[in-house]
């Protein structure tokens, strides 16, 4: 099963949530950060990084003794990648997507693929506490990481997708990138189910919002996480909002957490939150039985075999 | 003074506004200076476009036969693409109309840009010269 921890903004405690989860999953999981961007899972869940490879794309390069300038391609790519100018065929790799329709379509074969780097795809392996031989278990770790300057993510992240199913794991917990884009999208669409974390604010609220409008129609099973749910009361403030809307929309709500002193120093020492407050702890296994049981029981089968 | 030049503009005809956009501008009014004879070339294709709006109105100039472009702001790959069509730039051209534009080229007013002078994106830049 694969489970996609998303939020309709950043900073809303979804990677915390998510490096708790990994921590605590009581079954062989792999922990993937999508959030190429900006990827912090690592700082959370301190893995052993054994390998880095870099990610390509294959934008095409012009042999220019082939090229009779017709201008298939570029009339094709509908990116503008390239031009014919002058008496020159011009490529902008950077704009290409690599979707390979020029290199098939040229007819005097003058086009064949070169490498753009997307980013790194890094791997290694985190400690979680799950005891199935009574010590510790290794679980694998995978991360996307785009290249300074780059500005597709769809294509690298499609890249990291591609090796989920090498891991063997049984679940596969995903920290997706903040926001509703095409990349957010493009994260939660192989999930089986997605957690959606909030706050209780009026901003939290309208991200929240614009998500559940995202997501709801890939048809999955969704739930939420308050993060930070005792902020109104300890303000001395009455905001039932998202609760609220969680209910007239028929979303369960799957954990509410607490923000307290404690709370904050794990998070600032990069620790696992739900390692270091024993009453998070607690939470996040509720949590994780919610998602187990969504995913459960919406695959009925698959559940059965596992 | 002799050649085909290409101006953004607001809409057809010397009156019109020199569009300061040049991979968005409305369109192009592109003038035979041997003859004076003036055409319109719309770009509103370019102003839809998500990305290669520049590379799209370059396109467009070269298509219209132009040697030269009058413009506001010219990004770095609507530039790239004029000079490998061996299309002059000349850019900071705003807030008058086609006419004195063209009128400003030709008393040799104006100077061929070696670089662009907008981001990559296509974003004006503010209206700062330089
Ligand atoms: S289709 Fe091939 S031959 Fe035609 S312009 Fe493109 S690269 Fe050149
Ligand atoms: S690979 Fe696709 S996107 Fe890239 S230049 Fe060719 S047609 Fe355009």
């Amino acid at each position: 099963m694969i489970y996609a921890i998303a939020s309709g903004k950043g900073g809303t405690g979804k990677t915390t949530v998510t490096a708790s989860l990994a921590a605590l999953w009581d079954r062989p999981v792999m922990a993937v950060d999508l959030d190429v961007e900006e990827p912090n899972l690592h700082l959370f869940l301190h893995p052993e990084l054994t390998g880095e490879e870099p990610a390509l794309m294959e934008v095409p390069e012009v042999d220019t003794t082939r090229c009779t300038l017709c201008g298939q391609c570029a009339a094709f790519c509908q990116f503008k990648a390239l031009s014919v100018m002058g008496k020159k065929l011009l490529i902008f790799p950077e704009m290409c997507h690599g979707c390979g329709g020029c290199l098939l379509l040229c007819p005097e074969k003058a086009l064949s693929p070169g490498g753009r780097e997307l980013g790194q795809i890094v791997s290694g392996s985190f400690r979680t506490d799950h005891l199935s031989s009574g010590r510790p278990e290794d679980a694998p770790f995978l991360m996307g990481r785009l290249r300074v300057g780059e500005a597709m993510s769809p294509p690298l992240m499609r890249q990291v997708k591609a090796r989920l199913p090498e891991s063997g794991a049984t679940d596969i917990l995903i920290d997706s990138p903040p926001g509703v884009s095409c990349p957010a999208v493009n994260a939660v669409m192989d999930a089986d189910v997605i957690v959606l974390v909030t706050e209780p604010t009026p901003f939290g609220l309208h991200d929240f919002r614009l998500a559940v409008e995202a997501f709801r129609p890939l048809g999955k099973p969704l739930g939420a996480v308050i993060n930070r749910a005792d902020i109104n009361r300890r303000a001395g403030i009455s905001d039932t909002g998202v609760q609220d809307f969680c209910r007239a929309e028929g979303i369960p709500v799957w954990a509410e957490i607490p923000f307290n002193r404690a709370v904050a120093e794990a998070y600032s020492r990069g620790e696992v939150v739900a390692r270091a407050v024993p009453e998070l702890r607690a939470v996040i296994l509720a949590l994780m039985a919610h998602m187990q049981g969504a995913a459960a029981a919406s695959k009925p089968e698959e559940a059965d075999h596992a | 003074m002799t050649g085909i030049i290409a101006v953004t503009s607001e809409s057809p005809g010397m009156e019109s506004m020199v569009d300061p956009r040049f991979g968005r501008a409305a369109g192009f009014v592109v003038v035979d200076l041997a003859t004076m004879e003036i055409s319109y070339v719309d770009n509103g294709g370019s102003q839809a476009m998500a990305q290669g709006a520049g590379i799209q109105a370059a396109e467009n100039v070269a298509r219209a036969g132009a040697g030269v472009v009058l413009s506001g702001f010219v990004g770095p790959k609507a530039f790239q693409a004029l000079a490998a069509g061996d299309i002059r730039v000349i850019q900071d051209v705003e807030g008058m109309t086609v006419g004195q534009a063209v009128d400003k080229y030709k008393r040799g007013e104006l100077t061929i840009a070696d670089a662009p002078n907008a981001p990559a994106g296509g974003h004006p830049g503010g209206g700062s010269k330089g």
